[in-house]
């Protein structure tokens, strides 16, 4: 569903957003400066984009833990129950398996709920609903039975969360047939993704991150969509396509600075679409720099670098000058410890020296 | 195990002894009302509906026919697993026919209904065909999802039938999903959820309980207790097994589910009580002749004597046949009714034979229910773009 890609991903590169993203460790505090016009935070995004879905049909309605009268645990849906009513702006049980479960069973009907879970771990929950009578139900049923649901939530590894609370779920989700994985990354792109979402007619599981929600930026108006299927190109370059996506891009965009102070060159790619892979997209720019880098959250073992690496592997290998380089966290859960919870994700300097090893020395470009 | 059979029989020997039969008339015509006495309903935080059903002998004729059809069908089933020709897992539903004629005799088309995947009766119940039930378990095109969903997975959405569930206990939050949306829409309907006793025990149940009392869903809670969660018996699975009474703030009614009157006199109140006031639990009283699949014997767990006690004594069908025929219904009627079935599951049987299989790039379709630029990768290599046969989608 494609009506306009967004075109302020450029905003998104600057250096004063990728530092304040990496900053910021608590939640939003209550009185929001607005420097510019229109910059709002991604959490205000988010909630723009569900307010204006709502607006428009009917049958969109949000269920959750603490997404009404609470406002929301990360303020997605702040104040919306005033303006919906209880039955819209659903707060539920602490009942991942039954609430999922009742969600897609409101969808088989024709509703459209956006189901949220507080963190996208405890969505584990519920895998067997998203599985089994979310994911597989159009094809199981012959075609009679859709679900166009939105599974969103907070996921990634946040500032000392504990390992329960930083888990990367779309290494776990992206087996399940029939759904669609989504990741944001900027306040534009979450806007206009989760519009897309909700008026999707496949199941959506829409990943944002725990610490991208105070991210400033520039968002779209109400008739501002994005592919859900198209990956975007944040930063174009010849020497390496680097792949990333959700909190990654600015991990990477960081190292993209120092990179260019050395004569590097690099291309980036925000994958957005975690599952379909963007292939047109992708192979593109890997027919153009012959060379590849994916940086991920995901842990090293069957995380969607895991997939993206195989199927670049398996379509472009003649495309290839190096073995492609997968940047992921490390196979262990996420540790409390400040120092060992950074060792286990991906740092901006390993970015660097990847690509360093990757391209070679600069001198034998000149 | 002999605990058990003993208690079974004592419940039938109540029965019996209470089913008097009055006659408003002394020549039953087809319309004509007759007033039947079934077990009295056992009540948790509720009054139980009166154990005097009405009824009619055109009525008694409809709910035998339909539940002769799905005997027929249900042992045509069990021989054709057997000729090797439905294979993987079948669950078959020949003893409880009474269960699902008394609900769908109190329900319209517009409730929605959802059940486990003992599911093959629902689809006819909801207007599909026997032919549609026997071409999925055979696996071909013509079946009710068109040979992708199998036994376990029967859907009608024209008729609000949302399936078939493979997973225990998965189908509850989908019914209080279903009830919830008839909330939400405003519709004068109620939702019913089906499990067995051994999904009773699943937290998901307790959860969609929780929430349906919380919100006041038009719900209703169907136990269809037969008494063997798989192989294990109820009393070795279930501290409490007065499973209608284990929603605890949620009212509940027990019923004996072999009683095709006693089902649909407890469903028609409970649908009432729903609509008005939410949440309720049902458990009817019933028995499956089949063991939990066709891949259990059915005997190692209970004896035959109590099989065969349960077809000579609770059978559902006979029991209406008596009543019919107790009522002056023609007994050569009858037998031709029986033949006409007969026939109809045959010629079921034969035309699934013959369906085609479907086509290879069905494999592809409906993996997505909106195309939207999806690549589905071949696993040798290469990309398929899923198209959507317009004649396949409904």
């Amino acid at each position: 569903m494609l009506l306009q890609r967004h075109g302020s991903s450029a905003k998104c590169m600057s250096s004063r957003h990728s530092r304040q993203s990496l900053m910021s460790s608590r939640r939003g505090s209550l009185s929001v400066t607005r420097s510019q016009k229109k910059q709002i935070m991604m959490w205000e995004a988010l909630r723009e984009a569900i307010d204006e879905e709502m607006e428009k049909d009917p049958t969109v309605c949000v269920m959750g833990e603490d997404v009404g009268h609470y406002g929301g645990s990360y303020k997605v849906t702040f104040g919306l129950y005033k303006k919906y009513g209880d039955m819209r702006v659903l707060d539920t049980p602490i009942c991942e398996n039954g609430f999922m479960g009742m969600g897609i069973g409101a969808a088989m009907t024709g509703l459209r709920p956006i189901v949220e879970g507080m963190n996208m771990g405890f969505l584990l929950l519920a895998f067997n609903q998203i599985s089994n009578n979310c994911g597989m139900l159009h094809y199981t049923s012959g075609g009679q039975y859709k679900t166009p649901v939105v599974i969103r939530g907070p996921g990634g590894v946040g500032r000392q969360l504990g390992a329960e609370h930083s888990q990367r779920l779309e290494s776990y989700f992206q087996s399940i047939p029939g759904v669609q994985l989504v990741a944001c990354s900027t306040v534009a792109n979450s806007k206009a993704l989760l519009k897309s979402a909700i008026r999707s007619e496949n199941p959506i599981i829409f990943f944002e991150h725990v610490l991208l929600y105070n991210i400033k930026g520039d968002a779209g108006g109400p008739d501002v969509y994005q592919s859900l299927e198209s990956a975007e190109l944040v930063r174009e370059g010849t020497d390496v396509s680097i792949f990333t996506y959700s909190r990654m891009r600015y991990v990477v965009m960081q190292a993209a600075q120092e990179l260019e102070k050395k004569g590097y060159n690099p291309e980036v790619i925000d994958l957005i679409s975690l599952k379909p892979f963007d292939m047109d997209t992708i192979s593109k720019s890997v027919r153009k720099t012959r060379r590849v880098i994916i940086v991920e959250e995901c842990m090293k073992t069957g995380g969607i670098g895991a997939s993206l690496s195989a199927v670049i592997n398996e379509s472009l290998f003649n495309d290839l000058d190096h073995e492609v380089v997968r940047l992921s966290s490390q196979d262990v859960p996420t540790a409390y410890a400040y120092e060992l919870e950074a060792a286990t994700i991906v740092q901006p300097s390993q970015v660097v020296e990847a690509v360093e090893r990757v391209v070679g020395s600069k001198l034998a470009y000149v | 195990m002999i605990a058990l059979s003993a208690a079974l029989r004592a419940s039938q020997a109540a029965c019996t002894s209470s089913n008097a039969i009055f006659r408003t008339m002394s020549a039953a015509a087809a319309s004509d009302k007759i007033l039947i006495e079934v077990q009295p309903f056992s009540a948790h935080k509720i009054e139980a509906p009166s154990n005097k059903v009405e009824t009619t002998l055109s009525e008694l004729r409809a709910h035998y026919l339909f539940m002769y059809r799905m005997r027929r069908m249900e042992i045509a089933a069990d021989m054709m697993y057997k000729a090797k020709l439905i294979r993987g897992f079948c669950h078959l539903y020949d003893g409880q026919e009474a269960v699902l004629t008394g609900i769908e005799a109190a329900l319209t088309k517009q409730d929605s209904i959802v059940t486990s995947y003992r599911d093959h009766c629902h689809h006819i119940s909801r207007g599909g065909t026997i032919e549609e039930v026997m071409a999925e378990l055979f696996g071909r095109s013509t079946g009710a999802t068109k040979g992708l969903g199998g036994s376990m997975h029967m859907y009608n959405r024209k008729a609000n039938f949302y399936g078939g569930n493979g997973i225990v206990g998965a189908q509850i939050p989908l019914g209080a999903g279903l009830a919830f949306a008839h909330k939400y829409r405003k519709e004068p309907n109620v939702a019913i959820t089906m499990y067995g006793d051994g999904a009773a025990n699943q937290g998901q149940k307790y959860e969609a309980l929780n929430m349906a009392a919380l919100w006041n869903i038009p719900i209703i809670f169907v136990c269809e207790n037969n008494h063997y969660g798989m192989g294990t018996a109820e009393w070795r699975h279930a501290k409490n097994s007065s499973f209608y009474t284990r929603g605890d703030f949620v009212p509940g009614l027990k019923a004996d589910g072999m009683d095709v009157l006693a089902v649909k006199q407890v469903v028609s109140y409970a649908k009432k009580y729903a609509l008005e006031h939410g949440p309720i639990i049902l458990e009817l009283d019933t028995y499956r002749y089949h063991g939990h699949s066709m891949s259990d014997p059915g005997s190692t767990y209970r004896s035959r004597d109590e099989i065969n006690a349960m077809r000579t004594e609770r059978d559902p069908i006979e029991r209406v046949k008596k009543l019919l025929l107790a009522n002056g219904f023609d007994a050569a009627e009858l037998k031709k009714m029986d033949k006409e079935v007969k026939k109809e599951v045959d010629d079921a049987v034969e035309k699934a034979k013959a369906a085609p299989i479907p086509p290879d790039h069905w494999l592809w379709k409906n993996v997505y229910a909106a195309p939207a630029n999806t690549e589905l990768r071949k696993v040798d290599g290469g990309y398929n773009t899923p198209d959507y046969d317009p004649e396949y989608k409904n």
